[in-house]
């Protein structure tokens, strides 16, 4: 029994150590910096910088609880901003073609990722890998290497506009995408089948979970956000990119870590997700307000991430 | 021969989580000798050579080498005490050649010694021939493993064990996996070995080999010593009834209930090579044991008919229709259900809640609309957790917190969600202690007088006699011989398990 309460225990701090570490850096922050990072305008604009990632991270989230990894989001971000700008110019389709395409685009890199990962039994690293690379090199391709400029007003609006006059739409499509992916993992019988396929496939497949299909789906799960990001990216930017979206494979992968969810797969919880991406765009924003170099904020980024895997290897070793 | 023994084990005890593996069990090797370890699986053969090994401490007793008492804490002090063992499984580095495999961890090295030294792989090959032409054996030294065959690769071994100076070489099954040709080298060489004076310690199943090669014998029963004596004056029906031994001291409960049709009909069932051909049927009502050594192909042959390997040919009747299973929720929907033998790798999530390993092959039954309500589903699993007895201090808590019998109640309540019409049982007492044995037996006895059907293997004789209505017996991937419940003898058993040659014989007509 008191076994049993000590891995509760161990369970439960690590789950509130985020949401510590999370409130106490954001305590400092406004003690540091009252009038500019405390104010409510401030705060809204942490979560809208928060937004894009937090979009990626939900989907990577799936992979890795699913035992997975998804490098190509970050070049998805670029192919599908590309090609989204280029089909946004003034007076050529309607609004929704571009928005079609880039989840069309998204949902079938993902489906690709999964089919080499589940059917071709190649680790996910390497999929993914590949794909991202051959990702980045079709939006240079496609962008001929330049960014793709001169978009309607009504594309800008899509990440530019605000609901109600004050909440970013930005925010609204991270709040609603994050309700959806926990409805799914908390409510769904397909979440609970991601978590049977990352915390043993084996015994998975014994159980009649049709593996390969999970496994596939989760892919385009991740493929399908990381195209509605690009889409978001391209409206703020007001262009296409095919460099954009470098290195965001990262901080997703950063912010699903930083939540706790184990990159064993089988574990993990939809809000310690969202903390996660929020605890990265609150280090980013924070630090700038207090001038501190955006050199520096890569090592305290770096840091958190260790900390954060370090915090999870603990505990695993306790409850061994 | 009455020398002083190179080895003697005594009064060693030993128990894993309260269970007595080992109950004062002694063992004693003469020099020069070819000794037989005998027994059941779960005699205690294993435990008693890893002890010798130093991979498991005993809980008390002494070793004698030389007469001279030692303690080896792990494999490494036992080699460099002359002791080295071949596992049934062998693990070579598959990607060095064979030189410096024989020589791995204690590399010849040029000049200086230290973290700089270079490995001689000259010499290093060079010591390997020089070994190789003492006793004749044709294998070249630069060879890679991963080109050896397996009888070479047990040569590989054995030179291996001779080369660190093994005086007492332990052999695990060393022909599981050879053919006869092979083996014949491997017995010449064993015989060489002893005629230089090195003990031998001959761990397997096959009779025949035991009375071609081994001086002596001694037979281990439930982790106790039952006898040790010269081969000579033992032959195969002694030898069975003293690893089989005593009489059903146990309490099986059979429930008696009442056999009907046939519900499943298996034609011609196959996976190669570990399954060939099997034909049976089971029917309402009954419990089928499956016996057999381990190794048989009797988890396999459950795994082919519940889905699990795509490359499996054969057919299947269930309630007289032609059913296609390709995968396993192909046999769950046509009602069957398969509790695996190995809780923690096929029966269940260690990382997820008790709650979630009951429910997750039910899922698509309890919630048909995909989406789980959780007060219907804490509703079913509380249900569950009171039936089957599960003992935990929540729901919520993983799976891996629990012990083995509990960890196989919730395999079992997972199962039985379900409501299967056939359970394929795969060793469902294997590590679990007496009381969760006996719910277990009458679980199954409440299973079958509910109109259910049980097959269930069982490499435990006395558990398969007291529980099933009729044996099937297995050896090498067929059913070597078929036992209806007023025909059971643990003898009939035995000599059925160890009908090996058939499936080679046929091998070769094929």
């Amino acid at each position: 029994m008191k076994k049993l309460n000590n891995i509760m225990n161990v369970q439960l701090m690590r789950e509130l150590g985020i949401v510590i570490v999370f409130v106490v850096i954001l305590a400092i922050l406004m003690i540091l910096s009252p009038n500019a990072f405390a104010r409510p305008a401030n705060l809204m604009n942490i979560f809208k910088q928060a937004s894009i990632n937090g979009i990626l991270a939900m989907g990577m989230m799936f992979v890795i609880i699913s035992g997975g990894i998804d490098l190509s989001v970050g070049s998805i971000v670029a192919l599908t901003g590309v090609v989204a700008a280029s089909f946004a110019h003034p007076g050529e389709y309607p609004l929704i073609v571009p928005i079609i395409l880039a989840l069309v685009i998204g949902l079938f890199i993902g489906w690709f990722n999964g089919v080499g990962i589940a059917y071709g039994n190649i680790p996910p690293f390497i999929v993914t890998l590949g794909t991202m690379t051959m990702i980045r090199g079709v939006a240079l391709i496609v962008s001929k290497g330049a960014p793709v400029f001169g978009v309607t007003d009504a594309f800008e609006n899509i990440a530019g506009a605000f609901l109600f006059d004050t909440i970013p739409l930005l925010v609204v499509y991270f709040i609603v995408i994050t309700i959806v992916s926990a409805y799914i993992l908390t409510k769904a019988v397909f979440g609970r089948r991601v978590y049977a396929i990352g915390g043993n496939e084996i015994s998975a497949a014994f159980s009649g979970i049709k593996v390969e299909k999970i496994r596939i789906m989760v892919y385009m799960i991740s493929g399908l956000f990381a195209g509605f990001a690009g889409l978001l990216l391209a409206s703020r930017t007001v262009s296409g990119i095919p460099t954009a979206g470098q290195s965001y494979e990262l901080d997703a992968i950063a912010a699903v870590i930083i939540g706790g969810v184990s990159m064993s797969g089988g574990s993990g919880r939809w809000y310690g997700t969202v903390i996660g991406a929020l605890l990265i765009a609150v280090i980013g924003n924070g630090l700038d307000i207090l001038n501190v170099s955006s050199h520096y904020q890569l090592v305290i980024k770096g840091a958190i991430i260790i900390v954060a895997v370090l915090l999870d290897v603990k505990s695993k070793e306790r409850t061994a | 021969m009455v020398s002083v023994p190179i080895l003697e084990m005594k009064n060693i005890n030993k128990s894993f989580s309260s269970v007595k593996v080992l109950n004062d069990v002694q063992l004693s090797i003469q020099p020069g000798e070819v000794h037989a370890l005998m027994g059941e699986n779960g005699a205690g053969k294993s435990t008693l050579m890893n002890i010798l090994m130093g991979v498991h401490s005993a809980d008390s007793g002494e070793i004698y080498l030389d007469g001279a008492k030692i303690v080896n804490s792990n494999p490494k002090e036992a080699m460099a005490k002359g002791i080295s063992m071949i596992h049934q499984e062998l693990n070579p580095v598959l990607d060095m050649d064979v030189s410096e495999n024989i020589f791995l961890g204690r590399e010849i090295k040029k000049g200086t010694s230290g973290i700089l030294s270079i490995v001689n792989k000259k010499q290093m090959r060079h010591e390997t021939q020089k070994l190789f032409d003492a006793v004749g054996i044709d294998i070249q030294p630069s060879a890679l493993m991963r080109d050896l065959s397996v009888a070479q690769s047990q040569l590989v071994e054995i030179i291996k064990a001779i080369s660190i100076s093994a005086r007492i070489i332990i052999m695990d099954e060393p022909t599981s996996a050879i053919t006869e040709k092979e083996v014949d080298i491997l017995f010449e060489q064993i015989r060489k070995l002893r005629e230089s004076g090195v003990a031998i310690i001959y761990i397997s199943h096959k009779m025949e080999e035991i009375f071609s090669i081994a001086d002596s014998i001694t037979v281990l029963r439930d982790g106790q010593f039952v006898s040790s004596d010269n081969a000579s004056n033992l032959n195969k029906d002694k030898l069975i009834k003293l690893m089989v031994g005593r009489e059903l001291t146990e309490i099986f409960p059979k429930t008696e209930a009442e056999i009907g049709e046939v519900v499943m009909e298996v034609n011609n069932y196959s996976f190669k090579p570990k399954v060939r051909n099997v034909n049976f049927n089971l029917r309402r009502g009954e419990i089928l044991g499956i016996a057999g050594l381990v190794g048989a192909g009797r988890s396999e042959l459950v795994e082919a008919l519940f889905g699990v390997h795509k490359s499996a040919e054969g057919s299947l009747f269930i309630n007289g229709q032609d059913v296609k299973i390709r995968q396993t929720g192909d046999a769950i929907k046509n009602k069957i259900a398969l509790i695996t033998e190995d809780r923690k790798q096929t029966g269940l999530n260690l990382i997820a809640s008790i709650e979630d390993n009951i429910t997750i092959v039910s899922l698509d039954k309890l919630f048909p609309r995909g989406v789980i309500n959780r007060h219907k589903e804490d509703e079913v699993v509380d249900k569950s957790i009171v039936k089957f007895g599960v003992k935990a201090a929540s729901k919520k808590n993983k799976v891996q917190s629990l012990s083995g019998g509990n960890q196989q109640k919730v395999v079992i309540a997972k199962w039985l969600l379900t409501d299967p019409q056939i359970i394929i049982m795969d060793e469902p007492t294997r590590g679990i202690d007496v009381g969760a044995k006996r719910d277990i037996y009458l679980l199954i006895g409440e299973l079958v007088k509910a109109g259910k059907s049980v097959l269930m293997i069982s490499s435990e004789i006395q558990e398969v006699m007291g529980v099933a209505d009729r044996i099937l017996v297995m050896a090498e991937g067929r059913i070597t011989g078929e036992l209806e419940r007023k025909d059971f003898s643990q003898e009939k058993i035995m000599h059925y398990a160890s009908q090996f040659n058939r499936g080679k014989e046929d091998e070769e007509t094929e």
